[in-house]
């Protein structure tokens, strides 16, 4: 085969693949998400995080602003910290609340903001002190069971 | 009746130290290969000669398995995610099974098969009918000037390759999942870019091709390069390629994914 045609064919071919790639990584892995250049880092404790993991949303209104970085345990207080990388672009307020949400009856779980009135900001490495817990389907069903019992006592 | 049980262990230990002296001569074979891969470059149009033997050639049948793979994925994964009444995560099945581990996989097993024994046969080849030996007495370097190029076709071409199958496949499950099917195709797209990750995923994928690639194409060169100069010697060492490449491709999965992937 002629030299050039065989440049061409293999041209293409390399262009195809670092086209696939590129498809891969913009369309499926949605790669304009976060750097860490342009982020800030905040605190929270949660009494309980349920299901959480890292790289999990961080959302408000229901629009993603961050991702949930590392999950540790604090032995002084006997909470988990969780560490939450939120983009520069989105500020909150200092009396943020942070609460752990599910998505669906058995989807993903992740951290929902709602904003508070306080006219400060959270900054980088600071702690939001207003927390929820994540809902455990146990506690539910018993704290259901309780008081269908206490109602049935209330009835005789 | 000692005796026999004599021969039994003396076999064993031939063939052990058979198999070790064989690594042994692989791994100088594959020291060698990269030492003399300079010519490779310097004279490129030796690489792209292999790059469209290994690569443009192996292109159809990467892309239509690709296809196929994804839009069976399609089939299986809705019928599967329908009983739990959340058919959206279609895309994510999708997407993941092929980044992570069907993509790379699936593409280098095709590419053993298919650029990986016709590599060994035409080395296999080369060497029966003492083209590699005439090379020899030309003082030209059989190792930089046939089996470099080779070596870096493969290299190349099988990353490349992975990509496209997984991207075929993508597009092959959409096109089951959300134009043959019906599922919703805002949320087929959005719940997989959520889901899957650059870092962890895709380069994870690409880091496995990689891997792959370098696997295969040295055992299909070394196989070839060390073929018993006979046809039925070449025909053995085209079988072992698909072989041992397939089982190492498998081995070096399950290695690679538990690292990777652990924990998650």
């Amino acid at each position: 085969m002629e030299r050039s045609t065989l440049d061409l064919w293999v041209g293409l071919f390399v262009c195809a693949g670092i086209g696939a790639l590129l498809i891969l990584a913009l369309k499926v892995g949605n790669m304009s998400g976060f750097n860490t250049a342009d982020t800030y880092q905040v605190y929270a404790q949660f009494d309980n995080i349920g299901g959480l993991k890292p790289r999990a949303p961080v959302k408000s209104a229901g629009v993603v602003v961050g991702r949930v970085g590392e999950i540790s345990f604090d032995d002084q207080k006997f909470m988990a910290k969780v560490t939450m990388t939120i983009d520069k672009r989105y500020k909150f307020p200092k009396d943020t609340t942070a609460s752990i949400l599910t998505s669906g009856l058995l989807g993903e779980q992740y951290v929902g903001f709602v904003a508070g009135g306080d006219s400060a900001n959270l900054a980088q490495g600071e702690v939001i002190k207003l927390t929820q817990s994540a809902v455990v389907l146990e506690n539910l069903i018993s704290q259901f069971l309780y008081s269908k019992a206490a109602e049935g006592d209330a009835k005789k | 009746m000692p005796e026999r049980a004599i021969y039994s262990i003396r076999r064993l230990g031939h063939a052990t130290i058979d198999s070790v002296l064989r690594l042994g001569y692989a791994a100088r074979f594959i020291m060698l290969t990269l030492l003399h891969s300079g010519t490779g470059f310097r004279r490129l149009h030796l690489t792209i000669r292999e790059l469209y033997f290994t690569g443009v050639l192996s292109l159809i049948i990467i892309l239509v398995s690709g296809l196929f793979v994804g839009m069976v994925l399609g089939f299986q994964g809705f019928q599967t995610l329908q009983t739990y009444g959340s058919e959206s995560a279609l895309g994510v099945l999708v997407a993941l099974s092929l980044v992570r581990e069907l993509g790379p996989v699936v593409a280098a097993l095709l590419f053993a098969s298919r650029a990986g024994s016709a590599m060994t046969a035409e080395i296999g080849l080369m060497k029966a009918t003492e083209q590699l030996s005439a090379m020899e007495m030309m003082a030209v370097d059989p190792i930089a000037r046939v089996v470099a190029p080779r070596f870096w076709a493969g290299f190349i071409s099988m990353p490349l390759l992975a990509a496209m199958f997984s991207a075929m496949g993508v597009f092959g499950g959409y096109l089951v999942g959300v134009v043959l099917i019906g599922v919703d195709e805002g949320s087929f797209w959005s719940q997989m870019q959520s889901a899957v990750d650059f870092r962890e995923d895709i380069v994870n994928g690409v880091i496995k091709s990689i891997v792959f690639g370098f696997a295969v194409t040295w055992i299909a060169l070394f196989e070839g390069y060390d073929a018993p100069p006979t046809a039925e010697g070449v025909s053995g060492a085209t079988t072992r390629t698909v072989v041992t490449s397939s089982l190492v491709v498998l081995g070096l999965d399950f290695v690679l994914t538990s690292f990777m992937f652990r924990g998650v």
